[in-house]
């Protein structure tokens, strides 16, 4: 996955920004490189969960194309605990066409990892910052 | 008929299609966790089998984002 700098910036200043509530958002990409990020709202409002509201989903759609963008991964944080996916963000990880960025505030310095995921099968994915 | 599914043009060779038979053409791999939009109005899950998709028409599918720490 290539990803510019400023994006593995911002996604994690909005996951400190939400904490402790897990923050979450969609990237979107142009000629296979990630260039900007779409905060969206955890309407779980919880430290443990997310979900996207499918009515913000579309319209952050819309705008993503409308910009001539693609989306092509999807980024939430954990506040507490490691860059790993959970059992549950394996098993709701229904769209095996993109990457699922994960952001940790558990360390001293914030991490971020990216996987791949399909059939409940992960794989990390390099993440190359441009 | 000429449609645009997820702001792509796609030509498909009937005159209508349901939903349903749609997100199987379209080789959606769970459509029971995607949300679905028909110009621009979201369509019941239990109304995939019964809506027609017809000639101009605009239709997007997202899945369902979630997860958790557990």
């Amino acid at each position: 996955m290539k990803i510019k700098k400023e994006v593995i910036d911002k996604i994690i200043e909005h996951s400190k920004k939400d904490a402790p509530i897990e923050a979450c958002g969609y990237l979107a990409s142009y000629e296979g490189i990630i260039i900007r990020h779409y905060p969206l709202l955890n309407i779980d409002r919880s430290r443990e969960h997310f979900s996207f509201d499918p009515k913000e989903q579309f319209g952050v759609l819309k705008d993503i194309r409308v910009e001539g963008l693609e989306i092509t991964a999807v980024y939430h944080s954990h506040p507490v605990s490691p860059a790993r996916l959970s059992q549950e963000d394996i098993r709701l990880a229904y769209d095996s066409s993109i990457s699922y960025v994960i952001v940790s505030l558990a360390g001293q310095k914030s991490e971020v990892k990216s996987f791949r995921i399909k059939d409940l099968k992960v794989e990390a994915e390099n993440i190359e910052v441009v | 008929m000429k449609i645009k599914v997820n702001g792509k043009e796609q030509i498909l060779d009937k005159d209508s299609i349901s939903v349903k038979e749609l997100l199987n053409v379209s080789k959606v791999e769970k459509p029971d966790m995607v949300s679905v939009q028909l110009n621009g109005e979201f369509v019941k899950k239990e109304d995939y089998s019964n809506t027609s998709v017809k000639e101009s028409d605009e239709v997007d599918f997202l899945y369902f984002m979630g997860g958790g720490n557990n």
